[in-house]
């Protein structure tokens, strides 16, 4: 203890009797101006993100370059024979289209239902916290069994499925959901909406309460109605907040695993195998107990490059939105 | 292939049974008074209370006969994709069952515990049909535990629903035409009712294609004298088997609407009655029961139906009892002691067999679940015959239909190579057939070739670079 509490002192106390001295570069100025205590502060730090994030990020490119089953171990040849596997494999571009599928169905009806149901359940002034509760619920409930519950009860093609059952009220046909090629990728964005936008809705609704209501005053006294006061109050004020609820999307959408795995696994004919159910099955599904670690870690990298610069990117071109 | 897997349940209990091994409730050992524990794959996770407390009666038995082992039991069910973590973590049980489809490739990766020394020992070694041990000896005919409950493919039935059709449950069908117009007829009189089905994810549709071109004559992968594989599932027997599945589904609409099954799926499936007829093995009764509160006097099995072709078979597999690769020569020699009490000793010793009978019936477990023998036709006769008085009551008669024929039937094993990559290959054609009215089955057949073959042809440029 001496060791930290020594530098500690010398941190409050030298620095300021003692300004400006241009002493730099020994050892022993740094641990007198704190460097020690700074470190021993941040060795837990270090050590945590270390052992649990850096080192695997670092253990999974050298992954990536061998085929392994964590017995027996030998380096690729040639050295990116791993990532051109992937690349041959007309999975892969199949998973690319369908993970890309995915995050369009999701942008595009996903995306804006929190922030419809945001603004009208902001808008509403009687049984405020009972819409929050029912809109927050889905998040609540666990993931697995919300997707089991869908899966078998709201899903069910036959005549029974809850879903047929309400369009058979409409005289309309019963659906194959997730039994068929066409409707199942839309049928896991339906679910995956109905799980996440309680979420998205809460941070949408923070964010409202903090658009000044002076601006709907102003807007109302200018003789703006609804439209033009949503149009140019609310989702102004909402721009930085939906910059960021965007790219966290595409980067979970990129990520979709859960409903492919649960609901349907890939099926039917590889409609809805994803970029990581991919990853998964070459992984774990392989024959060789395994042996496809390699090829899986490859393809985990190369999802997460694209995800990284495509952030990068993201926000750069979008800066200057931001802080207007 | 056994239990084929990947059921979201069994994902979810693996991952907290590896929880509870981390957090130290598994990886045995040496204890300080000298005893050996280990810690043996006990019953399938999800299991019930009754079957957990069957399998303590065993150990109790067993810790009395070895007081120098320490036997702890460990939920355990074997998948890709828990077993290399588990086994790179150093949390796999010692002791744990593999299925036959893929315990010889484990065993060449050097993924299992070479237990030549201690089972060479056994008395009834060399009894063993040399067919079934060969699955647990890798390519240099090391052994790596010991073959139990195998299996056949079996048509499984729902008794009722076949009295509720005007059929006649003694009396299932025996040929592919009567299956498809037993199925009609439960599917008219019971609507939303599959009258026949067949598991289509997690490998299985794979599994259960390939079974069912067995008995059409078909053989999915061919060894040439050179020892080179070639997969060809562009063939008659595969085709006329998806055509069949084809006509149960769009022409007779007796195949239900739920097209994705795996293993879990399907048995659940046929436990909540959704499903009256389906392809399974033929010692699932055991799982149904335990898992998916079937009344064995309501389940009936018979054998599959083979077409006229002299080369028509029955696909067969298993489970190998194995060990871990990580435990030392006294967990090694311990492990074997059990397995040779738990799983060799019922087969071929009468005492055995009714302890662990009776230890089954006590806690309303299954006895008498239909399987092929390991040994010889006598010696499996003899084992049925000790434990008949504890039959679970009415199963020994409503299994007549698969034991009084499965003796007929020629046994195939599954394909050698990439099985797991071939089934899951196939598991989407047997999807397309089911969900599309009219797919281009030819050319997703050459396409499963080609994945295939090319993965096969990748290990031998392996191998010669060796």
């Amino acid at each position: 203890m001496t060791t930290s509490t020594e530098p500690l002192a010398s941190r409050q106390g030298a620095p300021r009797t003692t300004p400006r001295r241009r002493v730099r570069g020994t050892p022993l100025t740094w641990v007198r101006r704190g460097g020690l205590a700074n470190l021993l502060f941040l060795l837990p730090l270090l050590g945590i993100f270390g052992v649990f994030s850096w080192g695997p990020i670092v253990e999974s490119v050298i992954i990536s370059l061998q085929h392994t089953n964590f017995v027996v171990t030998t380096w690729s040849d040639p050295i990116w024979s791993n990532f051109e596997f992937v690349f041959r494999d007309p999975t892969f571009w199949l998973a690319v289209r369908n993970t890309g599928y995915f995050a369009l169905l999701a942008l595009i009806f996903g995306y804006p239902v929190p922030i419809v149901l945001a603004v009208i359940m902001s808008e509403v002034k009687r049984f405020k916290g009972l819409f929050s509760v029912l809109a927050y619920l889905p998040v609540v409930v666990l993931p697995v069994v919300s997707v089991l519950l869908w899966k078998n009860v709201f899903y069910d093609a036959g005549a029974t499925g809850v879903f047929n059952i309400i369009l058979s009220w409409f005289h309309i046909p019963a659906q194959p959901w997730i039994q068929s090629t066409a409707t199942a990728m839309p049928s896991l964005v339906l679910e995956a909406t109905w799980a996440a936008a309680g979420g998205t809705i809460i941070i949408y609704l923070a964010a409202l309460t903090n658009v000044p209501p002076e601006l709907y005053d102003a807007a109302e006294v200018d003789g703006a109605g609804i439209w033009q006061k949503l149009w140019h109050v609310t989702l102004p004020q909402l721009r930085g907040i939906m910059l960021v609820t965007f790219i966290l999307q595409i980067i979970g959408t990129s990520q979709v695993f859960l409903e492919p795995y649960l609901f349907t696994q890939g099926g039917p004919v590889q409609s809805t195998t994803t970029i990581m159910l991919l990853i998964f099955q070459y992984a774990f599904q392989s024959s060789d107990g395994g042996s496809n670690l390699g090829v899986a870690t490859a393809l985990s990298l190369m999802l997460a490059a694209f995800l990284a610069v495509f952030s990068a990117v993201y926000f750069r071109v979008t800066r200057s939105w931001s802080q207007n | 292939m056994k239990s084929p897997r990947r059921s979201i349940i069994l994902a979810v209990a693996g991952v907290a049974a590896a929880g509870m091994a981390l957090s130290g409730c598994s990886a045995g050992g040496s204890t300080s008074n000298g005893k050996t524990e280990i810690v043996v794959a006990s019953v399938q996770p999800g299991a019930s209370a009754e079957s957990l407390a069957a399998f303590q009666t065993q150990v109790k038995t067993f810790q009395k006969a070895n007081p120098d082992i320490i036997v702890r039991g460990e939920e355990y069910d074997w998948t890709g994709p828990t077993f290399a973590a588990q086994l790179a973590g150093g949390t796999l049980p010692d002791e744990f069952g593999v299925p036959f489809t893929d315990s010889k490739t484990l065993a060449s990766n050097g993924e299992l515990a070479d237990l030549t020394p201690y089972i060479s020992k056994l008395s009834y070694y060399k009894k063993f049909n040399p067919n079934v041990i060969d699955v647990a000896k890798d390519s240099k005919g090391h052994v790596y535990g010991i073959p139990f409950s195998p299996y056949a493919m079996s048509i499984s039935y729902n008794r009722d629903d076949f009295t509720k059709a005007g059929l006649d449950p003694n009396k299932p069908p025996t040929t592919w035409d009567e299956v498809e117009s037993d199925a009609k007829a439960i599917s008219a009189a019971l609507p939303g009712v599959a009258g026949y089905m067949q598991m289509t994810s997690g490998n299985t549709g794979g599994w259960e294609l390939t079974s069912a071109s067995y008995t059409r004559g078909g053989r999915l992968e061919t060894t040439a004298g050179n020892g080179k594989v070639t997969v060809d599932t562009d063939i008659p027997a595969v085709k006329d088997s998806l055509a069949y599945l084809a006509k149960i589904r769009w022409t007779d609409n007796a195949a239900g609407s739920n097209f994705i099954l795996d293993w879990n799926g399907m048995n659940a499936a046929f436990g909540s009655g959704k499903v009256a007829m389906y392809m399974s093995g033929s010692d699932v009764i055991g799982a149904l029961v335990q898992n998916d509160a079937v009344d064995p006097s309501n389940y009936g099995v018979t054998t599959i139906p083979l077409e006229s072709d002299s080369k028509a078979g029955v696909l067969s597999g298993g489970t190998v009892a194995v060990a871990n690769a990580k435990d030392n020569p006294a967990q090694l020699a311990a492990v074997t002691k059990w397995i040779d009490f738990y799983y060799g000793q019922p087969a071929i010793d009468k005492a055995s067999a009714v302890t662990q009978a009776k230890a089954l019936q006590a806690s309303k477990q299954v006895v008498g679940a239909p399987s092929i023998p390991l040994f010889d036709a006598a010696t499996a006769d003899l084992a049925r015959s000790w434990i008949a008085p504890y039959a679970t009551p009415g199963l020994l008669d409503n299994v007549k239909p698969f034991t009084s024929t499965i003796g007929k039937q020629p046994i195939v094993p599954e394909p050698s190579r990439h099985t797991q990559d071939l089934y899951a290959a196939l598991d989407s054609v047997v999807q397309a057939v089911l969900t599309q009215e009219n797919p281009d089955v030819d050319s997703l057949l050459k396409a499963v070739n080609v994945k295939i073959q090319a993965l096969i042809d990748a290990d031998s440029d392996q191998a010669a670079l060796k």
